[in-house]
């Protein structure tokens, strides 16, 4: 088993070497930062001084290992157009993003599953077949033009809900969150119903196909055949054995909200690190796009690893090779 | 007499089970008794046909500079342009038609998709093929690859490859192409694995043939039909990919836009009220995604053997 980590480790390692390498060449050979930052009345003295404190005059490797020796002492450098750490920029930022990923995975538990159950036990009621039918429409919705419809819905002909920005935030621990005050709650709605639509319909139909299989298993008739009320069968006995796998994809699906925010953070202007990240490459901010690409590559990995150890652990036949 | 009669039975069965039903008829199979996947069907055609014919049934060239006018900026649906052409979706604030530029859209957005599902489908199967064919390292490279690909959203690597790479139709499509293969190189894998076993293989390298002979003339073909029912998914999904990096800006250019971009441009005007310059290239958007969508789960369930004979 500890044979089995260890190799899993070294593997992660070497993924988050390769794709480092991959986005530092990429971005060195695309964007020139002293073309970027030079002012017009640049000299070619001037231009040649700015490429030395940038450290960009040196061969491409050596800059490469000067970047990791720096990124394993948390220094990432410094934004081009903010003129700021990169690894500041990106922490101040990342509580926004979690909260409306964490507050969309939320809703989408909690709407979808029940969903899912009510629809996989009544597979003939006519509510099922617009609930399927929405989870069908709800999959082919791009997300982005569902937040611009949410939007003109909400904030255009409703007026009842704020199109943009966090609203009032409440420092805790250092950190501004939204959810804590009516107003920050209020702009929270949107975005993180615009990110959760996309959840609500894949848990829907995780729990659907889960409840169909484990309905007909005999300890559901054993259950049935004691005389146990419908609820408690349902609560004590289907829930809780379809909640294996939803908790596997929703563990691996956190990732992807987050990745995906970066749509969401665009349409509604919430200040997460998606929308950083945007704005950078709009900017040809390479140190925040490079560090970013990273630091999520570095997250993917890690809950890819955390995954398959937990996977290891639980399931016998996976052999420790 | 009744031995006659039995024989011609016989013949008459034999020549119906050698007569294979036409492709005509397997299709309409697929699509009989399923209302809301012919329906869909049909949308397809009706959205590629006014994709090719756009040039003919647009009241006005988008791509035109000359023929905008910027007095006819932000007219609301049903208005006239300057120069009398009714303008039935109405203008966004460059004075372009919508309703024009809707269907410019439509051929742009279908133009990058089908490019880069047929390149990165091609390419998956290449590389599914080539693994099952030679084992060893090959396969544990492809392999390691395309798991290392699948472990990252592919919103996210479609973003890395545009920073990298800068934006544009043919970087957009790169992007799609990298997103496309990996899939599709494992279901090939899977398949081709289990044809390698079977005997018209072993009759074929008894009879000296090349790897490579091998895997184009029998293993392609006998592998690659589920590639083919994922296809409209992955076209579908592409469709909608490249809307999202259009919308983000990191798409195609502002001279060409597809339907992504449209809704982006009309992003800008919703919170003044101007609703038409981003809800009809939407609706386009959806309609077409969604006929897709219906038609691919149609083929997935008649290509499911578990499901056949219960629709």
């Amino acid at each position: 088993m500890l044979n089995f980590v260890a190799r899993r480790l070294g593997q992660s390692a070497v993924l988050v070497l390769i794709m480092s390498a991959l986005v530092f060449v990429g971005m060195y050979v695309v964007s020139d930062p002293v073309a970027v930052l030079a002012g017009e009345d640049f000299t070619e003295e001037d231009r040649v001084a700015l490429a030395q404190e940038l450290g960009v005059d040196r061969p491409l490797i050596l800059q490469y290992a000067a970047f990791l020796g720096n990124v394993v002492r948390g220094d990432f450098g410094t934004s081009f157009v903010y003129n700021r750490p990169v690894l500041e920029l990106i922490l101040e930022r990342l509580p926004a993003t979690l909260e409306v990923a964490f507050f969309a995975m939320f809703i989408g538990l909690v709407v979808g599953i029940p969903l899912g159950v009510y629809s996989g036990l009544n597979q003939k009621k006519p509510a099922t077949k617009v609930i399927s039918f929405s989870t069908t429409v709800g999959y082919s919705i791009p997300n982005f033009w569902q937040g611009v419809l949410l939007i003109m819905l909400f904030s255009v002909w409703l007026q009842v809900l704020p199109a943009s920005g966090r609203g009032d935030t409440t420092q805790i621990f250092g950190v501004g969150w939204s959810i804590f005050s009516l107003d920050g709650l209020s702009h929270l709605m949107l975005p993180a119903l615009n990110l959760a639509i996309y959840t609500i319909c894949l848990q829907a139909r995780l729990a659907r196909s889960g409840t169909q299989e484990v309905m007909y298993q005999d300890y559901m008739t054993f259950a049935r055949a004691k005389g146990i009320s419908r609820e408690r069968i349902v609560r004590r006995h289907l829930v809780r054995n379809i909640l294996i796998p939803i908790v596997t994809i929703t563990g691996l699906q956190l990732g992807g909200l987050i990745a995906f925010a970066t749509v969401t953070e665009t349409v509604f202007s919430w200040p997460g690190i998606g929308k950083l990240l945007l704005d950078s490459i709009h900017n040809s901010d390479r140190p925040v796009v490079v560090a970013y690409l990273i630091l999520i590559t570095l997250m993917f990995v890690t809950i890819n690893f955390v995954v398959d150890v937990l996977y290891a652990l639980l399931d016998p036949r996976i052999r420790y090779t | 007499m009744p031995a006659d009669a039995t024989t011609t039975d016989v013949d008459s069965a034999l020549k119906a089970e050698a007569q294979e039903p036409s492709f005509a008829q397997k299709f309409w199979k697929v699509f009989r008794g399923h209302p809301a996947a012919l329906a869909g069907l049909i949308g397809i055609i009706v959205f590629v046909l006014l994709a090719i014919f756009a040039p003919v049934i647009a009241p006005q060239d988008p791509y035109d500079q000359t023929q905008l006018d910027i007095l006819d900026g932000l007219l609301p649906p049903g208005s006239q342009l300057w120069d009398g052409t009714p303008s039935v979706l109405g203008t966004d604030a460059l004075g372009r038609d919508i309703l024009s530029a809707v269907l410019y859209g439509l051929r742009i957005s279908l133009f990058v998709a089908l490019v880069a599902v047929i390149v990165g489908s091609a390419i998956g199967v290449f590389m599914g093929l080539l693994a099952a064919m030679k084992g060893g390292w090959v396969e544990t490279v492809i392999m390691r690859t395309v798991d290392l690909k699948m472990s990252f959203p592919g919103i996210l690597l479609a973003l890395m490859v545009l920073a990298v790479f800068g934006t544009g139709i043919d970087k957009v499509i790169i992007a799609l192409i990298i997103g496309a293969w990996a899939s599709e190189a494992r279901l090939v894998r899977a398949v081709a694995l289990s044809e390698l076993k079977k005997e018209y293989i072993d009759a074929a390298r008894l009879a000296g043939l090349s790897d490579w002979r091998i895997m184009g003339r029998f293993l392609f073909p006998n592998s690659i039909s589920p590639v083919l029912v994922v296809l409209p998914m992955s076209i579908s999904g592409a469709i909608g990919a490249e809307a999202t990096l259009s919308f983000l800006g990191v798409g195609v250019p502002i001279t060409e836009p597809s339907l992504g971009l449209l809704i982006a441009n009309g992003n800008d005007y919703i919170l003044s009220g101007k609703w038409w310059i981003s809800l009809f290239p939407g609706l386009v958007l959806v309609g077409l995604v969604l006929c897709i969508n219906v038609v691919a789960d149609r083929l997935r369930d008649h290509a499911n053997p578990y499901l056949r004979g219960k629709d």
